[in-house]
């Protein structure tokens, strides 16, 4: 079991967790993930490390409330135990010899993009932050990119906080001005990710990101996380989560990701009768 | 002098199971067992011959006149005894092992009639044992060494078993949450219920195994670190073949495209069949599952059960069927539809990219290929749309890249599969693998009995070493 030290909301959908897994913490590098079961009934489903300290032996993790399982994960309090959390999964994001890097995060994928932009200044690049959200409310960890951001920039789509549009704006903006990166590394939802790529293709920009699809084991036994890479499939467990961007088949990609969205959709019914029936005491 | 007056019927004996039409609604165990009366009359069908001839088609050496002859005089617990002092996991063999060509396919009675149930029979001493509260043996003396064992699938729970029965202090690391490998992720409750693997578990934990779960081992933890943070003085890699294979034709990609692991691993590992089960499996109606393995008749009987319409399509004839003999009988009772000699060569979507259809080709066998089976060859203008929502690939899988990626100095072929010597060795020092990450996918008992003969060098090796 693996006790949960922390726990703290961070907008209405959006919660972070320091979990106790210090045979995790000993290993995780930013851009890896860990597959956790709330409970016993529950699904594993893949999380992305947003931190971690080797020496308290805990794992951080940054999640959105989507379905039934991440309902779960989220009715626990600080003090209670998460039923399984395995990892750290995945290949680390290759930040080595990287000096000026834009790091661009949309959502809760700001969570997965922080740890990743923290590794890189602390290597001593340059990083631009270019982080978006649907609004005012949803905006997180403002202040930690900005701490190690030599340039940040916050979109809202509805212009409530930060300029108004979406990530690419920005992006494009800097990149016709003739500002040039080693890399962009794109993490957020796949739409946001396929135009980022789009973005940075005309500038021959090594462009990454970070695909977060459907996934049950972790260790490359189901499958289901598989993505078509360069017209080649490769699976998001054991050789990503991060490819090539201008390689992935995004269409595909967010194709595959509505698998179960009717499935989520119920659970989320079904979970909110559920609390309606048995309030917490 | 003859133990028992031999019972001369041609035929063995029936095994009660659920009625086709009932089972098809649920996932309990098809196969009901046999009671005792019925099992010692298959017993006496044993004529004892002197060759042992079964013996010698058992991959962990199974002593099996010797049980028999014990089961036929009533003595249920000591044939158990005789079992398990070469199988780590009776009950588990007696359901799944492909008998037909092993211990039964080389039986005397079988060459006039049907050969003596011999997994029948074993099915029936394991699970007498266990509805008797029989006790394992004791805890051995520890020998003070530890030995580490990679994955809890048949081949490293033989593996720890016979080690921990020397003495060993050995340690089981399972990257899932639940120990047994395929038994609990691929192996459908209605064909092996996972309280018995749990039982067997148990047993082995009794013995003094540690098993340590969500234990990524080329994740969290190194080879490598196992030997020179952690003490261990010896490492078994039963990591298994759980990669799958696509077929690379179009539509793969397509919504309702599934690998047989991830099907049946919702559905077996993660219980999706319950209304209980936070994890969703994908409503299909009709299911086309390609492959005929084990495996594809596992996922085909699973979708039967799930309420959808189910299509095997594999590629080759009937005869060539590789999965086992009953498992292919209860398919059919249980309504599966088999298109024999046919091969998908594209999977249709509609507007909504769903699947909305699996296009096939008819196929005549030609000469034998490098397996010595007759290679299927497409026939012409044969092309034909089988009306599916859901397509399943049952077509083998490879072995898991993780430890070959991080254990550097591991010794592994093109396909994957690790390089070892016969008697499990592998190219590091006191590192030894066996199973379906030495073999590719193949059986149960095969990866019992390598995970065997690995305990058996692991134990010599250490010995050695600490002169």
């Amino acid at each position: 079991m693996y006790k949960i030290i922390k726990k703290e909301i961070l907008n209405p959908t959006v919660t972070r967790m320091v979990v106790e897994a210090p045979l995790v913490a000993k290993r995780a590098l930013a851009g890896q993930f860990v597959i956790l079961r709330a409970d016993s009934r529950g699904e594993r489903i893949p999380l992305t490390i947003a931190g971690c300290d080797r020496e308290k032996g805990t794992v951080t993790i940054i999640f959105q409330v989507v379905g039934g399982a991440t309902m779960c994960l989220n009715a626990k309090s600080e003090g209670e135990e998460i039923a399984d959390l395995a990892g750290p999964l995945g290949v680390p994001t290759e930040v080595d010899g990287l000096k000026k890097v834009a790091v661009v995060g949309g959502g809760v994928g700001c969570a997965i993009a922080l740890p990743v932009a923290k590794r890189l200044f602390e290597l001593g690049a340059e990083v631009t932050s270019i982080v978006g959200f649907r609004s005012r409310d949803l905006v997180i960890l403002e202040e930690e990119f900005k701490e190690i951001s030599s340039r940040f920039v916050l979109m809202t789509d509805d212009g409530s906080c930060g300029e108004k549009g979406n990530v690419c704006i920005p992006l494009s903006r800097l990149l016709e001005s003739g500002e040039r990166f080693d890399a962009v590394i794109a993490i957020g939802p796949l739409v946001m990710m396929k135009f980022v790529a789009q973005a940075t293709k005309p500038y021959h920009i090594k462009t990454i990101a970070s695909m977060n699809p459907i996934m049950i084991d972790g260790t490359g036994m189901c499958g289901g996380c598989r993505v078509s890479v360069g017209g080649e499939m490769k699976f998001a467990c054991v050789d990503g989560p991060d490819f090539d961007a201008h390689l992935i088949d995004f269409d595909e990609a967010i194709k595959r990701s509505k698998t179960y969205a009717e499935f989520e959709a119920q659970a989320r019914e079904r979970h909110c009768n559920l609390f309606k029936n048995s309030p917490k005491s | 002098m003859k133990a028992y007056q031999f019972n001369m019927t041609a035929n063995k004996h029936t095994m009660p199971a659920q009625e086709p039409s009932v089972r098809c609604g649920n996932f309990c165990e098809v196969a009901l067992g046999y009671d005792e009366d019925t099992a010692i009359e298959e017993a006496k069908r044993c004529i004892q011959c002197k060759n042992h001839p079964c013996m010698q088609g058992c991959p962990v050496g199974v002593r099996i006149p010797e049980f028999i002859t014990l089961v036929a005089q009533g003595k249920f617990e000591e044939a158990y005894g005789v079992i398990r002092s070469t199988s780590a996991l009776p009950a588990v063999c007696g359901r799944v092992c492909p008998q037909e060509s092993q211990c039964e396919g080389k039986c005397t009675r079988g060459i006039k009639g049907e050969p003596v149930g011999i997994g029948r029979l074993e099915r029936f001493v394991a699970d007498w044992h266990r509805m008797h509260g029989g006790t394992e043996a004791q805890v051995p003396q520890p020998n003070g060494h530890k030995v580490a064992i990679i994955g809890s699938g048949p081949a490293g729970l033989a593996c720890a078993g016979d080690l921990a029965r020397l003495g060993y202090a050995v340690t089981v690391f399972e990257a899932l949450h639940l120990a047994g490998g395929v038994l609990v992720y691929g192996i459908p409750e209605f064909r092996l219920p996972k309280e018995i693997v749990r039982h067997e578990v148990e047993g082995l934990k009794a013995l003094g195994v540690k098993i340590v779960t969500n234990a990524v081992i080329g994740k969290a933890l190194t080879v490598e670190e196992l030997i020179t943070e952690y003490g261990f003085k010896a490492i078994f890699l039963g990591t298994g073949a759980g990669l799958p294979r696509f077929m690379n034709i179009p539509g793969e990609s397509a919504r309702g495209v599934f690998s047989a692991n991830e099907y049946l691993t919702r559905i077996n590992l993660m219980k999706a069949y319950e209304p209980e089960s936070e994890t969703p499996v994908f409503p299909a109606k009709r299911v086309a599952v390609v492959g005929g393995g084990n495996v594809a008749m596992d996922a085909a009987r699973c979708a039967r059960r799930m309420g959808a319409e189910v299509y095997v399509v594999y590629r080759r004839s009937e005869a060539e069927l590789p999965a086992r003999r009953e498992e292919v009988e209860h398919a059919m009772e249980e309504g599966v539809i088999f298109k024999f000699l046919t091969s998908p060569v594209e999977i249709l979507e509609d507007a909504a990219e769903n699947v909305a259809g699996l296009k096939c080709e008819e196929m005549i066998l030609g000469e034998a290929d490098a397996s010595g089976r007759r290679r299927p060859v497409a026939k012409e203008g044969s092309a034909f749309v089988l009306p599916v929502d859901c397509v399943i690939m049952a077509l083998g899988t490879s072995p898991n890249p993780l430890l070959k990626k991080t254990t550097l100095g591991l010794e592994t072929k093109a396909n994957g599969t690790i390089v070892t010597d016969e008697r499990g060795a592998t190219s590091l020092p006191g590192v030894f693998a066996g199973g379906d990450a030495v073999t590719g996918s193949a059986t149960v008992i095969l990866a019992m009995g390598a995970g065997k003969s690995a305990a058996k060098a692991i134990h010599e090796y250490i010995t050695n070493s600490a002169k």
